[in-house]
């Protein structure tokens, strides 16, 4: 028995609801795929787009996605990128829907230029959240209104999630 | 105002593009004048990190004219440990064991976010006891948390006596925990294939106990605090967050309902044996203290309704199928899971390369994104209110730092 069982009739309405969405989504950035090896409908788009493609999926009618669930990032070092994930929700939506309605976003920007434009004129929550990846990742996001490290002190030096970063107070685990 | 302190971070990480970092000494420097045309002077206090109503060490920055609240400044990261990158350099096993001490009042919730990821991108197999168990313990323990959020609320408004009755009311449950558990705060039960013991032999009949004793009990909660109108007045209009502002500053939980969204996974994406027991979603109409407050007493409510349903009807069976032994591997990918803990949505993202250890795993924590609306709630209201507001959102700064 598994926590969230997908009825069967939902995992085919799924695929036709992840086709329909990236042809709209391609309309309006002709770069969008279906990012593979995702466990929900993840539509990977250029950097540049970010805010293009997330104003729409907030504004559409039919979409509505109201709620930024959570951002994050994700450090390749060996592709030399940074992976940036928006997991979005609708839920104030008046509609009744058949389900919980839910999207995932993600993008990817060089590790030596890890520039983006901020989501927080879409999702105010997105301050917070950014202000967190910039923290912990060093991704810099342009026209946000107060960008500075969230945990960490001002002056901390390097950004402790990155896969190459070390500090004097790292322990090596005994063989 | 004077003149904005540049930051030393900004020379000394690699910035090409220019984007301008702020630092704290530049937001909370300089003070105008107020608005009020006798000419007042604003000015910043700290609250916190050493203050009882921030429940732990949080530090509110407040830009005050006179008792008004200006501004709300959050500085977090006082008892921050890295969890997420501690977890990239264990096994999936060792960081269900580190979740607990997020969120220390939803720690069977935190397990089960985690185990929930796990077994669906590994494929494991649990069986119906395993899932009643889960269930019930994780309700039993929402019941636990809102009891001392009770306790403690009475106490930030300034009345002393519902701390011990909460606390007089929660410690029965934590012994319940206890025998079955082991722990009576950081608990590790919950883990992929099963739960770590199969419950006491006593559980059954303790839990009946509890509840029988409790049920009354709720009636004197209301007598207390409730039907007090000193409390009604000082939450009544107080900290109004619509529903739209909720869902725009990243609510979720009891904080969410009580702005009249009904979005609770328990309902919306059933886990566990949620899609088999009778409840109700209780939801407010005008998001301020009081609906946060009248919310969580009914999700008390709702919460005994379901353990009621559950308890005489835990399925025989082994309370695990994998053993701890068994090394787990997860197919490479990104996976993400959540549920909803006494304070709103956990959800686990997974990102797995293939091998036995997580290569990044992130909590997006509900307190986290729920402190947030304070910075728009506390604007334009009274200090006595602040701690009104800040008790109604029931926080608890590990998760938030993590």
């Amino acid at each position: 028995m598994q926590d969230s069982p997908p009825p069967g009739e939902d995992q085919a309405g799924e695929v036709g609801f992840a086709q329909a969405l990236l042809a709209a989504a391609q309309a309006i950035e002709p770069a969008t795929v279906l990012r593979d090896k995702s466990d929900r409908i993840t539509l990977q788009v250029p950097a540049a787009a970010i805010a293009k493609i997330c104003q729409w999926l907030r504004d559409d009618p039919a979409l509505r996605f109201d709620l930024l669930y959570d951002h994050t990032a994700i450090d390749w070092p060996a592709e030399n990128r940074f992976e940036l994930v928006y997991l979005l929700a609708a839920v104030l939506d008046p509609q009744p829907r058949t389900r919980d309605l839910q999207v995932m976003v993600t993008t990817s920007v060089p590790r030596d230029n890890p520039v983006i434009d901020t989501v927080c004129g879409i999702w105010p929550i997105a301050e917070w959240q950014e202000r967190e990846v910039y923290d912990m990742f060093g991704i810099l996001y342009t026209n946000h209104p107060d960008l500075r490290r969230l945990f960490l002190e001002d002056d901390w030096e390097g950004f402790p999630l990155r896969k190459d970063y070390e500090d004097d107070f790292m322990l090596e685990r005994p063989t | 105002m004077t003149a904005p302190v540049p930051s030393p971070m900004a020379s000394a990480s690699p910035n090409p593009a220019g984007v301008r970092i702020t630092s704290l000494e530049e937001r909370i420097s300089g003070t105008g004048t107020g608005s009020s045309p006798l000419a007042t002077q604003e000015y910043f206090v700290n609250m916190g990190p050493q203050h009882p109503s921030t429940h732990g060490v949080l530090r509110l920055v407040l830009r005050l004219d006179g008792e008004t609240v200006r501004e709300v400044v959050p500085v977090l990261g006082y008892i921050h440990r890295g969890i997420e990158k501690i977890g990239e350099n264990g096994t999936y096993r060792q960081f269900v064991h580190l979740v607990d001490r997020m969120d220390y009042l939803s720690a069977l919730a935190n397990n089960w976010a985690v185990t929930m990821v796990i077994e669906k991108a590994a494929n494991m197999e649990t069986n119906e006891r395993i899932q009643a168990i889960r269930t019930i313990v994780t309700e039993l323990q929402r019941l636990h948390s809102h009891q001392l959020w009770w306790g403690v609320f009475g106490m930030d408004l300034g009345a002393f006596t519902p701390f011990f009755y909460g606390f007089r009311d929660h410690e029965i449950l934590t012994d319940i925990f206890e025998k079955t558990i082991g722990a009576r705060l950081t608990m590790n039960y919950i883990q992929p294939g099963g739960v770590m013991y199969d419950i006491h032999p006593d559980f059954v009949k303790d839990v009946k106990e509890f509840l029988a004793y409790f049920k009354p009990k709720l009636r004197e909660y209301d007598a207390l605090v409730t039907e007090n109108v000193i409390i009604q007045q000082r939450l009544r209009g107080v900290g109004v967050l619509s529903a739209e502002r909720a869902v725009a500053m990243g609510c979720t939980g009891p904080m969410l309902r009580a702005s009249g969204v009904a979005h609770d996974l328990r309902k919306s994406e059933p886990y566990g044996l949620y899609g088999r027991v009778e409840f109700d979603v209780p939801v407010g109409t005008t998001g301020d203290c009081w609906d946060r407050y009248w919310v969580r007493m009914e999700e008390m409510r709702q919460s005994v309704r379901i353990v009621e349903q559950l308890i005489d009807n835990i399925p025989e069976g082994k309370h695990f199928l994998v053993k701890p032994a068994a090394k787990i591997k997860v197919p490479a990918g990104i996976h993400y899971s959540h549920l909803e803990t006494a304070r709103g949505i956990l959800g686990v993202l997974l990102v797995s390369n293939g091998k036995d250890q997580p290569y990044r795993i992130h909590c997006r924590t509900p307190n986290f994104n729920n402190l947030w609306s304070i910075t728009e709630m506390a604007t334009g209201g009274r200090v006595a209110d602040l701690v009104a507001i800040l008790s109604s959102i029931d926080i608890v700064v590990p998760d938030i730092d993590r």
